[in-house]
């Protein structure tokens, strides 16, 4: 399989990729319990729920799918004993472009998604859950669902799982080919049935009014991994791999100009933006050097290669002091990227060298955000249209001096004014680029 | 192949109807869930999803037949005319367009017999499709997998790492 190095690189650390890529390792149950399998599980039907949400939370876990959000917070919001019915719905619908890792989870080692899944239900007293797969993976389809019929006749899933009195129904559901649905809500009205539009938030939050106005818990396939580690290692034990407010193993997906595209997984902190390009992945292409990356899925705002950043850092004496910062050496980890106006996402970064045309990079994202916008919302459905529009007319030779105001006017236009982050997804890659790469952008034509 | 002037459903399987009841119980809650799963049984198995398709199906699931037409209308996976039997989906977006995929995409339609500039725009149509029904080549946005790009989606299997002068003996084996 493309994309994994045979040997982990000396700076990984796989934990949730421990089995991808491993000779002999198959996605069967059999295969899964000679590897340890579902022992976790049994160790967190013997905890109380309310300690499993516990140790989500000392072990700083956030999620994994884009938006980073605190998981154990997350699942705080919903109350054990509220009496009505909760539901886990799994994102797996992997579409951010420049993002590539779920998809080994799902086809390689789908029983370690159904035990984190089976440990999240039963800290938070779901009885139902839905795997939400992308349809663009229909092998991934087949094997996780033969591995939930797999645990259902081993014990651990149905009814009375592991003589806990705990049951619990997983489903795999399939999209349609809808970058939209990864959106929480419309990922939900997706599963409804419905046209995916995503739902307004406030009322709509997944905890309070979620799945059948129920409330739900909505995770990356990648979160859910990450609590059966949680359990086996001890919350204290998988923090201390990340920061403190980023913890465990986060899994790296590189992609674009460099020696080894690929996803690596690595502590969540460890690594510089030099470090990941120059030596995880081997460095640019001969003879090319580095120009932008985006660092966080293509949503996320590029970052130039030349520019450095001014930041409060503590010193020795325990002050505050600022200190510049060279784009190269940001750490790759929530904080800092956000503390230089960017994400983490879904860490999917894309690497430009400098034989790379911005104009060129950006039209293509805007074309994407084009075809993706669900429509629902004016200023995305005319926006995105409007964007892609004008990249693709100064592309061909017919940039206008008024076009960088203009796009920029679109763009700022956008964001905030949308029921959903998408619209924030698409003016991004937009104003940012025309932010960092004023030069390319002025080419008047005519 | 079905010709357009017969209803689909007139022509179900034996067997179809239990499969499709089958994917409804997954859905204890709402059977309107079941939308989805059951456009994908339809459409695997006829190709596409006709008039009679969108009623049957809404029949099914206690709907009025616009609540199914609405989704098929909307994503792009859902056809309602005939594609090719081999569909190759090249992947467009960014890291697999900085590898190549636009060449790669002209290449598949050489190799197939498609004019490679023909516009397509989904909403239901099938994409450039071959006289002899056997190929479509399209375009898709990001298959999740740009550390391995140019990437193509052809039917169910990943294709990785396209070289585009591996192209045409690629074609030749689908044939």
């Amino acid at each position: 399989m493309a994309n994994f190095l045979t040997t982990p690189h000396p700076k990984e650390r796989r934990i949730i990729f421990e089995n991808i890529s491993k000779p002999g390792y198959a996605p069967d149950i059999a295969t899964y319990l000679a590897h340890g399998g579902y022992e976790s599980l049994r160790q967190a039907l013997a905890m109380k729920p309310s300690e499993i949400i516990d140790a989500v939370k000392a072990a700083n876990l956030r999620g994994r799918g884009g938006a980073g959000f605190p998981c154990g917070t997350k699942w705080s919001f919903i109350k054990y004993d509220d009496g009505k019915p909760h539901y886990i719905v799994v994102n797996g619908d992997e579409s951010e472009p420049g993002t590539f890792k779920d998809r080994y989870i799902l086809h390689q080692d789908p029983h370690q998604l159904i035990e984190g899944l089976a440990i999240s239900a039963f800290a938070t007293n779901t009885h139902l859950a839905y795997i939400y797969i992308r349809c663009e993976f229909p092998h991934a389809a087949r094997i996780v669902w033969n591995a939930i019929k797999e645990a259902r006749a081993s014990g651990f899933l149905g009814k009375n799982i592991l003589g806990s009195g705990f049951d619990l129904d997983i489903f795999v559901h399939q999209g349609a080919g809808a970058y939209i649905c990864g959106e929480e809500t419309s990922l939900l009205e997706s599963l409804e049935g419905k046209r995916p539009y995503p739902r307004i938030k406030p009322p709509y939050f997944p905890a309070v009014l979620g799945l059948y106005m129920k409330p739900t818990i909505v995770n990356n396939v990648e979160t859910l991994c990450h609590v059966k580690h949680i359990i086996r290692l001890g919350a204290a034990e998988y923090a201390r791999m990340g920061t403190p407010g980023d913890g465990g193993t986060r899994t790296m997906c590189v992609s674009g100009d460099v020696v080894r595209p690929g996803t690596y997984e690595l502590p969540c902190g460890s690594v510089t933006l030099r470090e990941l390009i120059f030596d995880v992945c081997g460095g640019l292409k001969p003879g090319r050097s580095l120009k932008a990356v985006i660092p966080g899925g293509s949503s996320a705002k590029i970052m130039r290669a030349d520019e450095s950043y001014k930041l409060k850092v503590k010193g020795d004496d325990g002050k505050m002091t600022e200190k510049e910062i060279p784009m190269l050496d940001v750490v790759m980890d929530a904080s800092s990227l956000q503390s230089v106006g960017t994400m983490i996402g879904s860490a999917g970064v894309m690497v430009l060298d400098d034989s790379r045309d911005m104009l060129w990079a950006l039209n293509n994202l805007n074309q994407f955000y084009a075809h993706e916008s669900c429509g629902q919302c004016t200023p995305c459905r005319e926006g995105s249209l409007w964007m892609s529009k004008m990249t693709t007319r100064m592309l061909a030779g017919g940039t206008l001096p008024a076009d960088p105001g203009n796009l920029k006017n679109v763009a700022d236009n956008i964001a905030g004014r949308t029921v959903c982050a998408f619209g924030e997804a698409c003016s991004w890659p937009t104003q940012s680029f025309l932010e960092k790469f004023p030069e390319e952008f002025k080419r008047a034509d005519i | 192949m079905i010709e357009m002037t017969t209803r689909q459903a007139e022509h179900l399987p034996p067997g179809f109807e239990a499969e499709a009841d089958e994917l409804v119980s997954h859905y204890p809650v709402s059977k309107r869930s079941a939308s989805l799963p059951l456009l994908h049984l339809w459409q695997n198995h006829f190709g596409f999803v006709d008039d009679s398709g969108v009623e049957w199906i809404a029949a099914k699931l206690d709907l009025t037949p616009v609540n199914i037409l609405e989704l098929v209308t909307f994503y792009p996976w859902f056809r309602r005319e005939a594609a090719g039997r081999t569909i190759i989906r090249v992947c467009r977006t960014l890291a697999c367009a900085m590898a190549g995929s636009y060449a790669v995409k002209e290449k598949f339609c050489e190799a197939v017999g498609l004019n490679p500039h023909a516009e397509h725009h989904g909403f239901g149509c099938a994409p450039p499709t071959t006289a002899d029904g056997k190929f479509s080549v399209e375009f898709v946005e990001c298959l999740a997998s740009c550390g391995s790009a140019p990437v193509a989606l052809i039917n169910d299997d990943l294709v990785e790492n396209i070289n585009t002068s591996d192209i045409p003996s690629l074609v030749e084996k689908l044939k």
